[in-house]
């Protein structure tokens, strides 16, 4: 399969020009067609944010949801036909402030999905608003005297809450994010990837450059089923590091744990109403 | 002398502290009731604490079919000190208060009841009796005992059902525990035979009974939901929609459902459109606040077309309002709830029968119609038990209503009825692309303003086929009616009862004020036949369990009729059959003119003293 094989012809792509995005979406379809995923296996989630509007410029299933709700359909779904690819697509506004608390017990079931959060620092669809990954002393329209919350650290959080995969790419390098995006797609369960983008418009910051010079890849040797040492590594400052940070490869999925798959692999949506089973319980009623 | 007799339908309340074992006693009750032969309805209010407190069951037994909430108590089994004084405005010179020494000696010398004199107190020996088999928890299965006894249920039946219950604690505590069924029985043998007291209960037990159906409101549902063919249940626990969730998750296995306890109710509803989205048939169950998080949800399923099926079991809001109360509040949340504008359906069963059928009957048009179904229930009708003779499971069918894409698929497909084909994904060779942004008929985001309103349009077009389809009110009481009375959910039964008793004792006297009773099983959209039934009445009155009147005032929204009087009760309590008849026989304008109270063909066979 080739890239292209997941073009949407004459889609009209709402992002700026030189917007971090345009280089993830050539990323995953690379990626994907590396890994010959078809698109009709395929449901790409989102919830809403310019990351939200990826799925509607790559091929395959889509539910585009609401805004920081992405994480919650995309259990349902995995869990509902375990046969499907589902990769979530997100931002830090939507993934760690609307959807915070989905953020956090979706890494706990665990379902087998891959979670891409485009993490520029700011809020692009609303123009310019602090997200919960914006650094502090940033100045916006509505923090006019500078962000003073702690960024949050969502490599940091994953790791407490033992995610099965945790990773941080950069959107300006396309080499090293095609192999992340892979190795989380083939991961069996959750997967987190915090993707580092520059915003062109809202964030005169945390620029292209800026990420350039605040970040470096993990060593070949980084081990990274060390849970203490990967959590060392995403808390970090100063210097931020780049690859699969954390693994865990011992954990059973959520879809492995429902006891409607135990003896049946089938989806649900193939499973046939029986309503002898219906009157046996009835019966026991009586 | 206390004599106490009782022919007919006897009315049994329970009352003691939260954990003291009410609803232990409740289920055994219920069941040696009906294996007994005799009808059984029982309902329940308990405050919101899992020690403490007052809590009462009340078990009508009946030789005739029951199904209704009274307010009478015939007899009182009172399991603690506190018991008498809670329930005070329910006991009459007509109640007979049974209990341990401790429990009713002050209420017995306090003399604060009306009417109530020595002679309506029987001491029993329950927490002596309890304390020589091994403690005070033994005390809920001596009442129950005593009351079997009282009652002549079989000893048999008793034991049966103690084993049952308890087999699974161990041979110690069962032992224990029938041990206890003995006891009680002993002291309700005294009773019936003591010389100072005489207790004489003779109700006609029927055969048929013992292989009738014994289900609560929850249960009705929780199988309609299997016969719809429920595959995902995401939800949160919240009272009184608890009991539903806990029923779904204990048939997983068998039924091959998933239940997961999301983390909130915003989490419970994305997931189970997530769900639903991919093929399985979703619900979720909550209640009021816990439906609030939901709203955007609805909003959601409304602009993604993808069914959900939501059940709200009512209780008094706002907020928290009274978390083990019920109510019919939140009509109009369900009603309104989400933004923007799209078809949706609201069923509000008010028996089993219902409960069931209406159940599944959500589950097949919100798949049909790609829309939210909404089931209204409330604390009393989830938790209220009685027996009924069959569901009709034969009439049970699903039919498959997704379909298999080609790559030509479009997921929003303008149709002249407004029905796309649903596809899902992984099943064909199409894309199934939804979005809750305004979206093109592949399902790509869009800001056409001509494509929205032609969104617009094929979301609202489906509310012709479903206004059509709209299940339509049942007609009670007397056909050739005068006046109408308006109910709708679980108000079904207390009303009811109270017309056919209103009819039975007025309508030879009075044979021009016959009376009707209309009640709605779906109050969203409102069938055809509606107007027609409020116009062809010459006086309308309408029962609710909320403070405006929210039923009315659709009624008022749908057809131009105005309900002018209206009987609503919102202190998180059931209707009674009395307090409906007493209401009724006003609304008629019929006042027994000698004691300005109603009229002396009331039902006889009464306790009497």
């Amino acid at each position: 399969m080739k890239a292209k094989d997941f073009d949407i012809p004459g889609a009209d792509v709402a992002w700026c020009p030189g917007c971090g995005n345009l280089s993830i979406l050539r990323s995953l379809k690379t990626a994907l067609a590396e890994l010959e995923i078809q698109p009709e296996d395929l449901v790409f989630v989102s919830g809403i944010g310019q990351a939200g509007k990826l799925p509607h410029y790559i091929r395959g299933n889509v539910f585009n949801g609401l805004h920081g709700r992405s994480l919650s359909p995309a259990t349902g779904i995995k869990s509902s036909n375990p046969e499907l690819t589902v990769i979530d697509v997100s931002g830090d506004g939507c993934m760690y402030g609307e959807g915070g608390n989905h953020f956090m017990h979706t890494i706990r079931r665990n379902p087998d999905i891959t979670n891409l959060v485009h993490n520029n620092m700011v809020y692009g669809l609303t123009k310019g608003q602090a997200s919960p990954t914006s650094q502090r002393e940033f100045n916006t329209p509505l923090q006019v005297d500078g962000v003073f919350l702690e960024p949050f650290n969502p490599l940091a959080v994953a790791i407490a809450l033992d995610a099965s995969f945790v990773a941080r790419a950069f959107s300006g390098d396309r080499k090293q994010t095609i192999e992340i995006f892979k190795a989380a797609i083939k991961h069996k369960g959750y997967a987190l990837v915090d993707i580092f983008q520059p915003c062109v418009i809202f964030n005169k910051v945390n620029t292209r450059s800026w990420f350039r010079e605040h970040t470096y890849y993990l060593e070949d040797d980084h081990d990274s089923t060390d849970r203490n040492l990967a959590f060392q590594r995403a808390t970090e400052t100063g210097e931020y590091p780049l690859g699969i940070v954390y693994q865990n490869p011992t954990k059973s999925t959520f879809e492995e744990n429902l006891n409607v798959y135990h003896m049946d692999k089938k989806p649900l949506y193939r499973r046939k109403f029986d309503k002898e089973k219906l009157k046996r319980l009835v019966e026991t009623k009586r | 002398m206390t004599v106490f007799q009782k022919e007919e339908d006897i009315s049994v309340v329970l009352c003691g502290e939260a954990g003291q074992g009410i609803q232990t006693v409740e289920a055994i009750l219920a069941q040696a009731v009906k294996q007994s032969g005799y009808h059984i309805f029982s309902t329940k209010e308990y405050m919101s604490r899992v020690r403490g407190g007052q809590n009462s069951t009340e078990i009508r037994i009946s030789s005739h079919r029951v199904a209704s909430y009274v307010d009478r108590i015939d007899l009182l089994l009172a399991l603690s000190s506190g018991a008498i004084n809670h329930l005070k405005n329910r006991i009459s010179a007509d109640t007979l208060i049974i209990g341990d020494p401790q429990h009713i000696k002050s209420a017995k010398d306090d003399k604060n009841i009306d009417n109530v004199s020595d002679s309506n107190f029987i001491e029993i020996p329950l927490m002596e009796t309890a304390q020589e088999i091994g403690g005070p928890i033994f005390a809920n299965v001596i009442a129950a005992g005593a009351l079997s006894c009282l009652l002549n249920i079989p000893k048999e039946i008793f034991d049966g059902l103690i084993s049952d219950m308890f087999a699974r604690k161990g041979s110690e505590i069962l032992e224990k525990d029938l041990k206890a069924g003995e006891a009680g029985y002993t002291i309700g043998k005294d009773l019936t035979e003591s010389e100072e007291g005489e207790l004489h209960l003779s109700l006609q037990g029927q055969s048929p009974v013992r292989d009738e159906l014994l289900i609560n409101g929850t249960d009705a549902v929780g199988l309609g939901c299997l016969a719809g063919g429920c595959r995902f249940i995401s939800s949160y626990p919240m009272t009184p929609s608890t009991p539903l969730q806990n029923f779904l998750a204990s048939n997983a296995h068998e039924f091959e459902l998933i239940y997961e306890q999301a983390e909130d109710e915003i989490a419970a509803i994305n997931m189970a459109l997530g769900a639903s989205y991919a093929g399985a048939r979703s619900i979720v169950a909550t209640s009021g606040s816990g439906f609030a998080l939901m709203e955007e949800g609805v909003g959601l399923a409304g602009m993604i077309e993808t069914p959900i099926v939501i059940y709200i079991g009512q209780r008094p809001g706002p907020a928290v309002g009274l978390p083990t109360r019920t109510s019919q509040e939140d009509l109009n949340l369900a009603l309104y709830s989400g933004p923007g504008e799209f078809p949706r359906i609201i069923f509000s069963p008010g028996n089993l029968e219902d409960a069931f059928t209406l159940t599944h009957k959500a589950f097949d048009l919100s798949e049909k119609y790609q829309i939210p179904v909404f089931i209204l229930s409330d604390q009393y009708l989830a938790d209220c038990y009685y027996n009924i003779p069959s569901l009709p499971l034969e009439d049970v069918e699903n039919q498959n209503y997704l379909v298999k894409t080609n790559p030509e698929y479009k997921r929003y497909l303008i149709t002249h009825d407004g029905i796309t084909p649903r596809g899902i994904p992984g099943y064909g060779d199409g894309l199934v692309i939804v979005d809750s942004d305004e979206h093109d008929e592949e399902g790509h985001i869009t800001e056409d303003l001509e494509i929205r309103t032609q969104m617009v349009d094929k979301r609202l077009r489906k509310m012709e086929q479903i206004r059509e389809e709209a299940v339509a009110p049942e007609l009670g009481g007397s056909e050739d009616y005068q006046s109408l009375v308006i109910g709708w959910g679980s108000t079904y039964w207390p009303i009811r009862e109270a017309v056919e008793n209103f009819n039975q004792n007025f309508n030879k006297k009075y044979p021009d004020k016959k009376l009707g009773f209309l009640h709605f099983k779906q109050v969203y959209p409102l069938h055809s036949s509606v107007f027609d039934y409020l116009e062809k009445a010459e006086d309308v009155i309408i029962l609710e369990n909320n403070a405006q009147g929210q039923l009315a005032n659709i009624i008022k929204l749908e057809t131009g009729f105005e309900i002018q009087e209206k009987f609503l009760k919102y202190n998180g309590m059931p209707f009674s059959v009395e307090e409906v008849e007493e209401r009724i026989i006003t609304f008629m304008g019929i006042i027994n003119e000698s004691s300005g109270k109603y009229d002396e063909t009331k039902d006889a066979g009464e306790v009497l003293k």
